[in-house]
C-alpha cells in the first residue's frame, strides 16, 4: 500500500478512535442545521429551493472546524516526539504531509456527506438548480482544502496545539474577512488586488456555478504553498 | 549491510555535538555505543537514521549514502524516549508500521505474530499503547523497529525501563538478531555492553576515545597484569623481597601484614602466576590465594571520559 494512504488512513482512524471526530461532526451539523432550517434567514424565509443559507453558514463553521482538525497534526507529533519515528520510516516528508492533508480532507468530506439530507430535502421542496448546488459543495471542498493547507502549515510551526489552532483561525479570518474589508475601502488596482486575495470572492464565484480558472488557480496556489511550507518546516528539525 | 561513517560533524549553534567521527560496523556485528550524557551518541544515531542532516562527512549504509533517502527502509530505529502513538492498540500500531515500511500484505500478519511473540507482547496486544507500563511500551518500541526485518538496527537505550527478567530476554533477542544483522545500540549500563556487544565504542565530547572489544579496552587501559596473592608460612618482608626478584614481576605492595596479602604487578606483556607459584614451592610457603584483578569497564569508562 502507498505510504501516503497508510498515513491518511491512520490519521482518519485516530479521529474516530478519539471523540474528536464525533464532537466536531455534531457541532458542524448542529450549527449548520440550526441556521439553515430554524433560525434567521433560513430556507423557509427565503422561499427559494437552494442551499444558499447552508453554504453561507458552512463557510463560517468550517473556518473553525478545519483548524480544529488540523491543529494536532504536526504540533502533537512534535510534542510527543513521534514525528521522529514517523519521518525515519520508509516515507518521504512529502508523503507524510500529503497523507495528513488527505486525512483532514476526508474528514471534511464526511462532514459534508452528512449534509446530503439537506440537499435532498430542499430538492423536494422546489425546483433546485442541481449544478449550482454541486458547485457550492465543490467550493466548500476547495475552500476547506485551502484552510487545511494553512492549518497544516501553522501546526508545523509549533509543538503547541492551541497555538496552531489560533494561528490558523487568525489566518482564516484574514482570508475570509480582512481582505474583503480592505478591498471595500479601497478603489482602483489596490481594491481589486485585495478583492482577488479574499477567499470569499472566490468561493462566491465558484458557488454561483461558474468554474473560472482564476478561482482554481487561487485555491490551488494556497493549497500548494501551505503544503510546501509545512513540508519545509518539518524537514528542518532544529 | 555495513555501516561506514566518515568524518561526521554536527553542530548545534556554537556547540559541536559530533566532531569528525569515523568508524565502521560490519554485518553480524553488535556495536555498543557508550558515552556520558551529551557526548553525541544520540546525534550520531539520528544522523545514521537520516532524521538529522550532518554538517559535514558522510554515512554509507551498504554503499549507499544516507542522504539519498534510499536507506530508510533498511533501518529499524528505536529512538531515545520511545515515542509511540498512545491512542492506538498495539496490534493496530504494528500493522501501521508494517504497512508504512512496505511489508507486503501476505507477510504482514506473520511479521506481527512473530514480533508479538519475540517481544513478549501476547497478553497486551489488544490494549492501547497508552495503557501499557513503561517496560511494555519499550517492547512495542522494539517490535516496531524490527517489524520489517531490517538489515540495520539502531537502538537508543533499548533496555531502559525493563525489569531484570525482561532485560535478559531483550538482550538475548538482540544478540540473536545481531548474528545476521548490523546493530548499533547505545546504553549507560556498562555490564549490558559486555553482555550484548561484540565491540565497544566510547565517545566523549563528540570524539571517539576508545574502540575495540571489552578485552582489548582492558588491555589498553591497564597494560600490566595485577594479581592479589596471599602467601602464608613466611616472613612478610622476606616474601616481599623475594617476589621483587622475580623477572616477571614489576612491583610488589604489601596489602596487609596480618593476612600476608600482596598486590603483585607483572612486567608488561608478561604473566607472573607461575613464577610466584614456583617461588612458593621452593620456599615451602603456602599460596592460599591468587586472584587476577580485572579492570572494570566502569574504571575504563571513567578514565576515558573524565579529564
Amino acid at each position: 500500500m502507498n505510504p501516503t494512504w497508510v498515513i491518511a488512513k491512520r490519521e482518519l482512524g485516530s479521529y474516530f478512535d478519539s471523540l474528536v471526530a464525533y464532537i466536531l461532526l455534531i457541532a458542524f451539523l448542529g450549527l449548520t442545521g440550526f441556521f439553515t432550517w430554524l433560525i434567521g434567514a433560513d430556507v423557509f424565509l427565503r422561499k427559494q429551493a437552494d442551499l444558499y443559507v447552508f453554504f453561507a453558514v458552512a463557510q463560517l463553521t468550517l473556518l473553525i472546524f478545519v483548524p480544529a482538525i488540523t491543529m494536532r497534526q504536526f504540533a502533537e507529533e512534535k510534542r510527543t516526539g513521534t514525528i521522529e519515528l514517523l519521518l525515519t520510516k520508509n516515507v518521504t516528508n512529502r508523503q507524510v504531509v500529503i497523507g495528513k492533508f488527505l486525512s483532514c480532507l476526508l474528514m471534511v468530506c464526511i462532514a459534508l456527506l452528512f449534509t446530503l439530507p439537506y440537499y435532498i430535502t430542499v430538492s423536494y421542496l422546489g425546483n433546485m438548480d442541481h449544478g449550482a448546488t454541486l458547485c457550492g459543495y465543490f467550493g466548500l471542498i476547495l475552500m476547506s482544502s485551502a484552510y487545511i493547507s494553512i492549518g497544516l502549515f501553522t501546526s508545523s510551526l509549533t509543538n503547541n496545539q492551541i497555538v496552531a489552532f489560533l494561528l490558523s483561525i487568525f489566518a482564516g479570518l484574514i482570508f475570509q474577512f480582512l481582505f474583503d474589508i480592505i478591498a471595500n475601502n479601497m478603489t482602483g488596482w489596490l481594491g481589486s488586488f485585495f478583492e482577488s486575495l479574499s477567499m470569499r470572492t472566490h468561493f462566491d464565484s465558484v458557488s454561483r456555478g461558474v468554474l473560472d480558472t482564476k478561482d482554481l488557480i487561487y485555491f490551488g496556489t494556497i493549497i500548494v504553498l501551505g503544503l510546501f511550507l509545512a513540508e519545509w518546516n518539518i524537514s528542518k528539525k532544529n | 549491510m555495513d555501516i561506514k561513517i566518515q568524518e561526521l560533524t554536527k553542530s548545534y549553534g556554537q556547540q559541536k555535538a559530533v566532531d569528525q567521527i569515523s568508524f565502521e560496523v560490519k554485518t553480524g556485528e553488535i556495536l555498543g555505543f557508550l558515552g556520558p550524557n551529551g557526548a553525541g551518541k544520540t546525534t550520531t544515531m539520528k544522523i545514521i537514521t537520516g532524521y538529522l542532516e550532518s554538517d559535514g562527512g558522510e554515512v554509507w549504509l551498504g554503499g549507499k549514502s544516507v542522504k539519498s533517502g534510499e536507506t530508510k527502509r533498511h533501518i529499524g530505529y528505536l529512538p531515545e524516549h520511545n515515542p509511540l502513538y498512545l491512542d492506538m492498540p498495539v496490534i493496530d500500531y504494528l500493522a501501521f508500521c508494517a504497512a508504512i515500511q512496505g511489508v507486503s500484505k501476505s507477510q504482514v500478519n506473520d511479521r506481527i505474530r512473530k514480533m508479538v511473540r519475540d517481544c513478549g507482547l501476547d497478553e497486551e496486544k489488544h490494549k492501547k499503547i497508552g495503557e501499557l507500563s513503561k517496560g511494555y511500551r519499550q517492547r512495542v518500541g522494539l517490535a516496531q523497529a524490527m517489524i520489517h526485518d531490517p538489515e540495520i538496527l539502531i537502538l537508543d537505550e533499548p533496555t531502559t525501563g525493563l525489569d531484570p527478567n525482561q532485560i535478559v530476554e531483550i538482550r538475548a533477542l538482540i544478540r540473536n538478531i545481531g548474528k545476521e544483522k548490523t546493530v548499533i545500540l547505545s546504553t549507560h549500563i556498562l555490564p549490558e555492553v559486555e553482555a550484548t556487544c561484540d565491540r565497544i565504542l566510547i565517545i566523549n565530547k563528540g570524539h571517539i576515545v576508545a574502540d575495540g572489544t571489552a578485552a582489548t579496552l582492558r588491555k589498553q587501559a591497564h597494560g600490566q597484569q595485577v594479581l592479589h596473592v596471599r602467601i602464608e608460612d613466611g616472613n612478610s618482608n622476606d616474601i616481599s623481597q623475594q617476589l621483587k626478584t622475580l623477572p616477571s614481576v614489576a612491583a610488589v605492595e604489601l596489602l596487609d601484614t596480618e593476612g600476608q596479602r600482596f598486590e603483585v604487578q607483572s612486567q608488561a606483556e608478561l604473566l607472573s602466576n607461575r613464577d610466584i607459584f614456583n617461588l612458593c614451592v621452593k620456599n615451602k610457603w603456602a599460596l592460599t590465594e591468587m586472584v587476577a584483578l580485572e579492570t572494570r569497564l566502569e574504571d575504563i569508562f571513567r578514565d576515558l571520559t573524565l579529564n
